[in-house]
């Protein structure tokens, strides 16, 4: 029995300057076959510019069991947002 | 649908009191609306239950190249051509993205080919019956891709993260496949009199199968149920018919064909068409692997496989080799 | 339409009208033989790249044969040339109506001819024709990535196991008579080369020599001896295989004349 492709993941920048975005994954036997394959495949209706591809397998994730620990301390920090603090209309845009 | 009747292996749905506190709080958050995402805790139900119905749905989009396929050599115009073949490719690029999402579930690919090879997994009834004319190419665009946009828009709110997102994705590249059908067939209609008999022995051949894809009532149905509490499923197949004839009638008038159903009558009431029964015993036999194209389709995905093997060991053996000649000049550098 | 260019008045419209011809039968008939695959390619991802690939043949089959239409100036359409000609008037590479055979051979066929294409399409950029020229341009951008993957991918399946590289070299051994036939000339040639339209066929085999040579040998491929090359399908003389492209593409076309679809 033969082995599989090991799978990619693809991130794509677009048209407008953002930064690269993941759009999927795809089977390939190595990295350059994913570019191309990722060319093929996830920009046929002209979404991208650049083509990241990295090895599914060598991707570290943080745990979904420490989302509380993680993302939660900073739901409190309120003041991290500009529409925290009020400024009085006189002054104008800020 | 393209995935029919799904299995989720519930004896009946549980209540929130009758769970464990880790399968509750899973099933809150369900109700909450939001997503689980894959390496998350999930009750083996559900994970089984996702992997069978994301790989019929996936299954169901290649088999789904087949009948269409058969048309490409033969479309009638460049433009046509062109058109159909973007089409068809589209329909595998949606089986890439739907074999992936159910890859993160922790089944592989080839496992999911192995099960549709082995006819242990299914596929949609749809793709076992024959494109006989360039109208069944305008027809399925018009009633099967029709009909599966019913199902996939409210499966784009799924509750599992990746195949949510892999209908997002493939109902905003879909939104042109029901359009060019019906194209097709606007073209047709008005074309000479026998163009326009084929468009309507088309819809007489596939109106009937359309109406199978969403499968039996399921009303009373524990699997349908307990797909519905996890939000793999949002609307009972009926529901789904209803609306799907709803919307097709007033197409088909505006076309000027007949819907072959001497039921089929305007309810002011419901305010919805009632409609006849499909042969459910013909739904079951085509399922069971007895359809007019059953041995064809899977014989040909079966064949592409086998015959594609020293392909994918070609490339997997340069991969290895270059692999082991980059490492060897690194060393060779130091 | 097209508007008249200086090449109109200076090059016989006839030359002109079988080179372009020649053009949009070769990607006519490739981009039948590709799409043939969608469905039954060896990987989805393949599957979807032949696509691609066919789709991008199928556009320039417009481009060429709309052009050869306005050229001939009896209102014929790309559709009418495509559907409504017989073999005979078929101007294509025998090359290109070769039968898929296995995905090494479909693919072997890809770069024997993508590398003439690519070289081909790069120097009507320079034509004194600037509609040529124009869809050249857009042409040769497309086929510099179909070059770059069927050669990527012959040079893979060399190099690969021993089965890919005995089917990859029986492919080439093959399809290696059919290559000739690129850089034939016919009489028209030499007038169009003439008025800076297009090169002449010949001139362009020491670069191909170059770089299939180049790509055989990194695919560990051995280029077969120089022997006997068939030819005629620039003239009309085709193998049989045409006749049944021919059958299955022109069907509806035939058996309902007149009708739109």
């Amino acid at each position: 029995m033969s082995s599989e492709w090991p799978l990619w993941e693809v991130f794509i920048r677009g048209q407008h300057g953002l930064n690269h975005r993941h759009v999927g994954s795809l089977h390939a036997p190595d990295a350059e076959m994913a570019i191309n394959n990722a060319r093929d495949v996830y920009t046929r209706r002209n979404e991208g510019v650049s083509i990241w591809v990295v090895r599914s397998s060598d991707i570290a994730a943080s745990s979904p069991s420490e989302k509380g620990p993680l993302f939660e301390p900073s739901n409190a920090k309120v003041y991290r947002h500009p529409t925290f603090f009020d400024i009085p209309d006189e002054v104008g845009h800020m | 649908m393209y995935a029919q009747m799904v299995k989720t292996d519930a004896p009946r749905v549980k209540t929130l009191d009758e769970m464990d506190p880790q399968e509750r709080s899973f099933q809150e958050r369900i109700d909450q609306g939001q997503k689980i995402e894959p390496k998350e805790w999930m009750p083996e139900g559900y994970r089984k239950t996702l992997i069978r119905q994301i790989s019929q749905h996936a299954h169901s989009e290649i088999v789904g190249q087949l009948p269409e396929g058969n048309w490409i050599t033969r479309a009638p115009t460049l433009e046509r051509k062109a058109i159909l073949l973007a089409k068809v490719q589209d329909e595998a690029g949606h089986g890439l993205y739907l074999y992936c999402a159910a890859e993160t579930l922790g089944i592989s690919r080839d496992e999911m080919y192995e099960q549709l090879h082995s006819g242990k997994a299914k596929y949609s009834s749809i793709f076992n019956y024959p494109t006989l004319t360039w109208a069944d190419i305008g027809a399925i665009g018009w009633l099967v891709d029709g009909a599966a946009i019913m199902n996939q828009v409210p499966l784009q709110r799924c509750s599992y993260g990746p195949y949510s997102r892999a209908m997002i994705r493939i109902c905003k590249e879909e939104s042109f496949h029901q359009r060019q059908g019906f194209d097709i067939l606007m073209k047709m209609v008005k074309g000479t009199p026998a163009q326009k008999a084929m468009v309507q022995d088309a819809l007489n051949r596939w109106w009937w199968p359309s109406l199978m894809m969403f499968g039996p009532s399921d009303d009373a149905s524990v699997h349908s149920a307990q797909s519905m509490a996890w939000k793999i499923k949002q609307n009972s197949n009926d529901e789904l018919r209803q609306k799907f004839v709803d919307q097709t009638v007033p197409q088909a008038e505006y076309l000027g064909l007949t819907i072959p159903d001497p039921k089929l009558e305007w309810n002011e009431e419901k305010g919805g068409y009632d409609f006849g029964e499909p042969d459910w015993n013909e739904f079951f036999e085509v399922l069971a692997g007895n359809g007019p194209c059953n041995a064809e389709r899977l014989g040909a995905r079966r064949k592409a496989w086998a015959d594609g093997a020293w392909f994918r060991d070609g490339l997997t053996a340069y991969a290895e080799k270059q692999a082991a000649r980059r490492a060897g000049n690194e060393a060779a550098a130091e | 339409m097209a508007e008249a260019t200086v090449a109109d008045a200076a090059v016989d419209p006839t030359a002109l009208f079988e080179f372009l011809l020649r053009m949009g039968d070769n990607t006519l008939i490739l981009g039948h033989r590709l799409s043939e695959w969608c469905g039954h390619a060896p990987a989805l991802e393949e599957d979807i790249a032949l696509a691609n690939t066919a789709l991008d043949l199928i556009g320039q089959t417009q481009l060429w044969l709309g052009l050869a239409g306005a050229v001939e100036g009896k209102g014929r359409s790309a559709d009418d040339l495509a559907f409504l000609r017989d073999a005979c008037e078929f101007r294509n590479l025998l090359l290109n109506e070769r039968p898929n055979g296995d995905f090494g051979k479909t693919l072997m066929r890809q770069f024997l001819f993508d590398a003439w294409h690519h070289l081909f399409l790069n120097a009507l950029r320079l034509s004194s024709d600037t509609r040529i020229a124009e869809i050249a341009g857009k042409a040769s951008k497309e086929v510099s990535y179909h070059l770059e993957r069927s050669r990527d991918l012959v040079i893979r399946l060399g190099d690969g196991t021993a089965e890919s590289h005995g089917r990859m070299q029986g492919a080439l051994d093959d399809l290696w008579p059919y290559t000739g036939e690129m850089f034939m000339n016919e009489a028209s040639d030499a007038v169009l080369a003439a008025a800076g339209v297009a090169p002449e066929p010949a001139g362009l085999k020491t670069e191909w020599d170059a770089l299939v040579g180049e790509t055989l040998s990194e695919a560990t491929l051995k280029e077969p001896a120089e022997g006997y090359m068939q030819k005629g399908g620039k003239r009309g003389i085709h193998t049989e295989h045409l006749g049944y492209i021919l059958a299955d593409m022109q069907f509806l076309q035939r058996a309902y004349p007149g009708a739109t679809w």
